[in-house]
């Protein structure tokens, strides 16, 4: 069976994650319900005359992609497969903004255009002229997990050598306000935000953009193995460690063979009980890792996740500020992650030093 | 050639019927579901013409049951309906009896609500609820609850070929042996946002849509929902289910030419139609119908004119029609609703009509068949082509 | 004529995001599309909206575009005959 490497990272974020090494620079922002991106220089990789159209995700996932790609030094790929959980939010709000504002008079169809979900798997397409499979997924938190399943399954088939996977997600003001307004966001006033240990329902929000390169051959700057990734609808917590061992079963391991879980908590209390019954017992000897209290949380912040373990096992270390317990250890081989969001739409991916 | 995924169900609601059955009686006597609109107000009704179902939201609910205070949008309902009458259709009592999934598809989503009461939400607490059904997981999530399905769920959203690309991915679990059932499809209700888009790129049409004529002016936006059952061999053998047709070949090409039009010489198509016969194993001369996109649109139909031309051959094409004339253009659920008229084309050996088409066109020496053919049926070719270029085409078999 | 060519220029601008292109870059014979500003269908269909919006002018055939918006010339010669408001 081919296997999946994954040969190049690119990462928009919160922070400056697409110019260092390994969050060197990172820091914590308690303060703020919403996450401001840190922008790199467009114009370095756009041009003027294609940027004018396209709102902040379909820049931060062109240039995510340009630098998974470049460190990849692959200048095509056999497949583009992205992850949104909202889409393109801002053109959508622009679009519809005018027709309500404007009782459908004097629209015009670039918004409308540029809100459609598999806007920026097209434009990296057409900024490589690229005729490969290109598939957007739409499903809140499995948004990116469903582009990597997709994209393993392509390899496994034989059917594609090099793929570019990401995921994307923008926030957008009025519809963020919605989100406080439904309780999703942490409500003002009630910092400082804390992830681990909180006891406020709604997450701190972010955005970004997460692009890999996945290939069927290991290269001297090779990440990470990707083993397996699977998807769930509905778990209950009391139902989460059987799974998990299950899972862990079918690809021939146990629970003490993970070097270290990445964990997607995100501060909102009513949920992070799922993560709270691994760290407290299946993974409570196991390195555990958190990354949503640097990204924010947003559908596609899973990706952030995976740019996270695979530098874990690049590096061989993990950051002081990502840990969740300050349990080391001395390799890192085989890295378990595992999200959901609001009780639904969980994900398990193993990855493993090659 | 393989022998392909098998079908064992299939449900669907359009503007030409509430379910299977009542879309293949309307498909052969020509009855067809474009009219003025009626459940949305916009300043457009009176300058186009749509494929509406003629049923209420309050309506739609009432049929599944739910409760007042629910908060499914009108996309989730249709699609809530169509993916329950597939799973009866196919006999399932157990959802989660084996490893079942659902693949869905959809690219308004929520928004049909999300526009009534954009404004509305701070003044108006009852509706706050309707904020979460906004995006397109929501659709597949409310259509999983009503199934009680525990397992893979995921959406694809690639504008027009949606469903096409789920039902691809749907055929490609079950072969890899990730998934032994899994329901597939795709949903969208009509909604002023994509009426007003598609307003503003200059290609909806005042009457009627006319497929590959030379006087077509363009299209009719729909709305609909259908949903598969795709089960592996196993399953089939063990419960001893009957085959509707089977998934033999599937492919999906990016255009990259432009992010609405297609390429002239439809590069995006060709690859797709390509890459379908290669895994289906078939040569072109074996597809006996061809359900063409055929939006009615100047720029689509040329393109994928030639790309029929360029596998084909000119004189070779076989039998093909567009269906969009009975339903309109139903955006994410147009490839599953085609899906399901493919499939009906194979059980009654039949090819359905193009209808409205009087001149055919200048470019080349094309004609759909224009009336209903009974003729004997082995191999569909399905062809849907959406925005950003996403290509996609899907080849139905009589199952052996 | 002077003063449309102007404001047809500010207004091609502002409404296609040109952020780069100042006024002086844009010459009255120039092409607007393919060569020249570079501009394309998505394009012509937000100038559409602008002739019927500050102007009056509702074309109901897209492919119009393609002999109007040549330059700017062109483009202020059609309105100057066409407009309504």
């Amino acid at each position: 069976m081919r296997k999946t490497y994954i040969n190049g990272a690119g990462c928009i974020s919160a922070q400056k994650t697409f110019d260092t090494v390994f969050l060197e620079e990172a820091e914590i922002n308690e303060n703020n319900t919403i996450l401001a991106l840190k922008v790199p220089v467009y114009k370095d990789f756009i041009s003027p005359v294609a940027i004018r159209r396209m709102a902040k995700g379909v820049k931060n996932g062109i240039v995510a992609s340009a630098l998974a790609m470049k460190e990849a030094q692959v200048k095509t790929v056999d497949a583009i497969i992205t992850g949104t959980g909202m889409g393109c939010i801002e053109d959508s709000e622009k679009f519809l903004k005018a027709i309500l504002d404007n009782k459908e008079e004097f629209l015009t169809p670039t918004s409308f255009i540029q809100s459609t979900h598999n806007t920026v798997g097209a434009q990296i397409a057409l900024g490589l002229q690229c005729n490969a499979y290109n598939l957007t997924y739409v499903n809140g938190a499995v948004s990116f997990e469903s582009a990597l399943l997709d994209a393993k399954m392509k390899m496994e088939e034989q059917e594609a050598s090099t793929v570019l996977i990401g995921g994307i997600d923008e926030t957008a003001d009025y519809t963020m306000s919605l989100l406080k307004l439904a309780g999703f966001i942490k409500k003002e006033n009630e910092g400082p935000y804390k992830v681990l240990n909180s006891t406020t329902k709604g997450a701190v929000y972010g955005e970004g953009a997460t692009f890999f390169v996945l290939g069927d051959k290991k290269k001297d700057n090779t990440y990470a193995e990707v083993l397996a990734v699977e998807i769930l609808n509905q778990l209950k917590e009391e139902e989460l460690e059987a799974k998990f061992t299950a899972f862990l079963k079918s690809n021939s391991l146990q629970i003490s063979d993970i070097d270290a879980v990445v964990l997607g908590y995100d501060g909102d209390v009513e949920f992070d009980s799922y993560y709270k019954i691994l760290s407290e017992n299946s993974f409570v000897n196991t390195p555990q890792v958190y990354y949503k209290h640097l990204c924010g949380e947003y559908n596609t912040a899973s990706a952030f996740g995976l740019w996270i373990g695979a530098k874990i096992i690049k590096t061989q270390q993990i950051p002081e500020i990502i840990k969740v317990n300050s349990l080391q250890n001395p390799a890192y081989k085989k890295i378990l992650l595992y999200n959901q969001y609001k009780g639904i739409d969980h994900s398990f991916t193993l990855i493993s030093k090659c | 050639m393989n022998n392909g995924v098998a079908i064992t169900g299939m449900g669907i609601i359009s503007a030409i019927g509430n379910s299977v059955e009542e879309n293949f009686i309307s498909l052969i006597n020509n009855k067809v579901g474009i009219t003025t609109i009626e459940n949305i107000s916009t300043v457009h009704a009176t300058v186009i013409k749509v494929g509406e179902i003629k049923k209420t939201n309050q309506q739609l609910a009432d049929e599944l049951q739910l409760s007042s205070d629910n908060n499914f949008s009108r996309t989730a309902m249709l699609g809530a309906i169509a993916a329950k009458q597939a799973v009866h259709n196919a006999g399932i009592t157990s959802i989660n009896d084996c490893k079942t999934g659902l693949i869905s598809a959809t690219s308004v989503a929520g928004m049909d609500m999300t526009e009534k009461y954009y404004y509305d939400y701070f003044e108006n607490t009852a509706l706050t609820k309707y904020i979460s059904s906004h995006d397109c997981g929501d659709v597949a999530h409310k259509i999983a609850d009503e199934l009680g399905l525990e397992g893979m769920v995921t959406t694809i959203s690639t504008a027009c070929s949606s469903a096409a690309n789920a039902i691809m991915l749907g055929a490609r679990l079950i072969k890899s042996g990730k998934l032994d059932r899994v329901i597939v499809g795709g949903t969208d209700a009509l909604a002023k946002f994509t009426i007003n888009g598609f307003k503003t790129l200059m290609i909806l049409s005042e009457t009627d849509n006319m497929p590959f004529d030379n006087n077509r002016k363009g299209l009719n936006l729909g709305e609909a929902a259908a949903f598969l059952v795709l089960e592996s061999d196993e399953i089939v053998k063990k419960d001893n289910k009957k085959v509707l047709a089977r998934i033999s070949g599937y492919g999906n090409a990016n255009d990259a030419f432009h992010q609405t039009a297609s390429s002239e010489n439809g590069d995006g198509a060709f690859l797709a139609m390509e890459k379908a016969f290669q895994v289906a194993g078939l040569k072109p001369e074996q597809i006996d119908y061809i359900n063409v996109h055929g939006t009615a649109t100047p720029n689509n139909d040329l393109s994928e004119g030639r790309a029929l031309v360029r596998i084909f051959g000119e004189e070779k094409v076989p039998d093909f029609s567009s269906t969009k004339p009975y339903t309109g253009h139903t955006l994410a659920a147009a490839a599953a609703i085609e899906a399901v008229y493919s499939v009906l084309a194979i059980q009654n050996n039949v090819v359905f009509p193009n209808l409205n088409f009087k001149t055919p066109m200048e470019e080349f020496n094309l004609m759909p068949q224009t009336t209903l053919k009974h003729k004997k049926i082995e191999h569909v070719l399905s062809n849907s082509f959406g925005f950003g270029g996403n290509c996609s085409t899907l080849i139905f078999s009589k199952s052996k | 004529m002077e003063t449309l060519k102007q404001g047809l220029k500010e207004k091609i601008i502002a409404v296609l995001n040109l952020e780069d292109i100042n006024l002086e870059d844009i010459n009255d014979n120039d092409p607007l599309f393919g060569d020249g500003l570079g501009l394309d269908s998505i394009d012509a269909l937000e100038l559409i909206v602008m002739l019927d919006k500050d102007y009056g002018i509702k074309l109901v055939d897209p492919k119009e575009g393609k002999t109007i918006f040549k330059s700017i010339e062109t483009m202020a010669a059609y309105i100057s005959a066409n407009r309504t408001k």
